[in-house]
């Protein structure tokens, strides 16, 4: 591990606060742990608080509310108020799943910078398909609050092999409810996206297609809104920049105070990731094994370690190492120099075939009921 | 998009302008991002505050440095900033 050599540390920009793993969607690609249930603790408003203020000293400034869904916690006001006293630049995460217009305008006064509104599919069906209940027209209905009431609005789609066809009428949705930003975002196959990845992973061709459509648009409406496109790495030649680095920039902490260098570390073993209960935000940034773990480049294995974009992605991400070569010290399996590289191809052809087949299982939703199985 | 000189210039109500204290420098914040700014872009940007026009802004800072023909330099980085959507005209 690199934390005993000297690296120079770089204080916390973001922090992620999960305020609960509680959430009245099931989205089969939920980033959450699998056994999220397993971990039902929540920290409290006075903890959250002094978190909020210790990252917020040591530099941290921009923030998300996020979960589960966030709205589920009385005390978001509350915690979006001190957010804002403190000079956070604040972002609700949210399904929009039970935010009345209320809740909106009692947020704006607290504070809060924006609002990130999540919707599944361009159509009624596949959306509430998808997350498992019936919420397509009240999201639509948020997204329009949220611009009615003057927050930059963040529209955000997660695409996968059951939406991408509707690439298309996503963005022409996104135009007509007024989206100042819009996230397009090909699953990232972790948690339940890892356990439903032959079933979620679009095909190559509908990948090209569909990014060729969304570059076109971006042309088209770029004085009015921001495309974020975030990539499906598994197509990649190098993998992703990870987290910016491990442990530069990103700070998650978790419902239950678990301190995390990225929302998906839990699942890393070993690393015993510290608890807010137990130390600052100091300690646990600059001193706990976790958070030294990656740091730097001296944990590189071959190929990472003599290779000359080691300071350009730094070996991409732990957690994909992880779950499809067993070694979290091993190259991200997305990159063409690893030697597991053929993991990757692997993942392509099953879900490939997977497409094709006829009797495909069914998707695992995100519930407690399926998390206890794991 | 360029600056129009004789409109007033508003920062983006879709933006936020502070400064950083652990950082020591102005930054501008917006969903998922943030842009660290010099010394000079935050001075001009601090004057885009509604009640000033192109003109206003640069007599105020040749004014504030005690200097002369700054216009061009403003011009450019206003139109920047204007490309960005960091500040509006109407």
């Amino acid at each position: 591990m690199a934390g005993s050599n000297k690296i120079k540390i770089t204080p916390p920009r973001w922090l992620l606060a999960e305020l609960t793993y509680k959430c009245p969607l099931q989205c089969p690609y939920c980033s959450n742990p699998l056994d999220y249930s397993k971990h039902n603790a929540e920290i409290s408003t006075e903890d959250w608080k002094r978190v909020l203020s210790e990252a917020r000293k040591m530099g941290a400034v921009q923030l998300g509310f996020s979960g589960g869904e966030p709205l589920v916690r009385p005390d978001l006001p509350e915690l979006v108020k001190h957010a804002r006293d403190l000079g956070y630049y604040s972002n609700l995460i949210t399904s929009g799943y039970g935010l009345t217009e209320e809740k909106i305008l009692q947020l704006k006064e607290a504070g809060l910078d924006h609002i990130q509104v999540s919707i599944q599919a361009s159509t009624q069906d596949l959306n509430d398909h998808i997350a498992g209940t019936e919420s397509f027209q009240s999201k639509k209905e948020v997204a329009r609050l949220v611009k009615k009431h003057g927050y930059p609005m963040v529209l955000c789609v997660v695409i996968h092999r059951e939406n991408i066809h509707q690439m298309p009428e996503i963005l022409a949705m996104a135009e007509e409810l007024g989206a100042d930003y819009l996230e397009l975002a090909n699953t990232q196959y972790y948690g339940w996206a890892h356990a439903n990845r032959d079933l979620l992973m679009p095909t190559k061709e509908q990948y090209e297609k569909a990014e060729k459509i969304a570059q076109d648009f971006k042309e088209k409406v770029v004085d009015k809104m921001k495309i974020y496109y975030v990539i499906p790495d598994f197509h990649e030649k190098r993998p992703k920049a990870c987290m910016n680095g491990w442990g530069t920039t990103f700070l998650t902490i978790a419902p239950d105070g678990v301190a995390l260098p990225c929302h998906s570390a839990r699942e890393l073993p070993g690393l015993d990731c510290p608890n807010v209960n137990d130390s600052s935000i100091s300690e646990i940034w600059n001193e706990s094994k976790a958070f030294n773990f990656f740091r730097g480049t001296e944990w590189m294995k071959e190929p990472c370690a003599s290779c000359d974009e080691k300071e350009k992605d730094f070996g991409g991400c732990r957690c994909q190492a992880y779950l499809l070569t067993g070694d979290m010290h091993n190259t991200d399996p997305v990159c063409d120099k690893s030697p597991d590289n053929h993991v990757i191809q692997e993942a392509i052809a099953s879900a490939r075939e997977s497409a094709l087949s006829d009797g495909e299982k069914p998707l695992i939703f995100r519930n407690s009921k399926n998390s206890k199985n794991f | 998009m360029s600056i129009n000189p004789e409109q007033i210039i508003h920062f983006s109500p879709l933006h936020r302008l502070q400064w950083e204290e652990a950082q020591q420098k102005d930054v501008i914040l917006y969903p998922e991002g943030m842009v660290e700014l010099n010394q000079s872009s935050a001075e001009i940007l601090k004057l885009c505050d509604g009640s000033r026009a192109l003109n206003d802004i640069v007599a105020d800072l040749e004014e504030k440095f005690s200097t002369t023909g700054l216009k061009n330099d403003i011009i450019a980085f206003l139109d920047v900033a204007l490309q960005n959507g960091w500040i509006k005209q109407d």
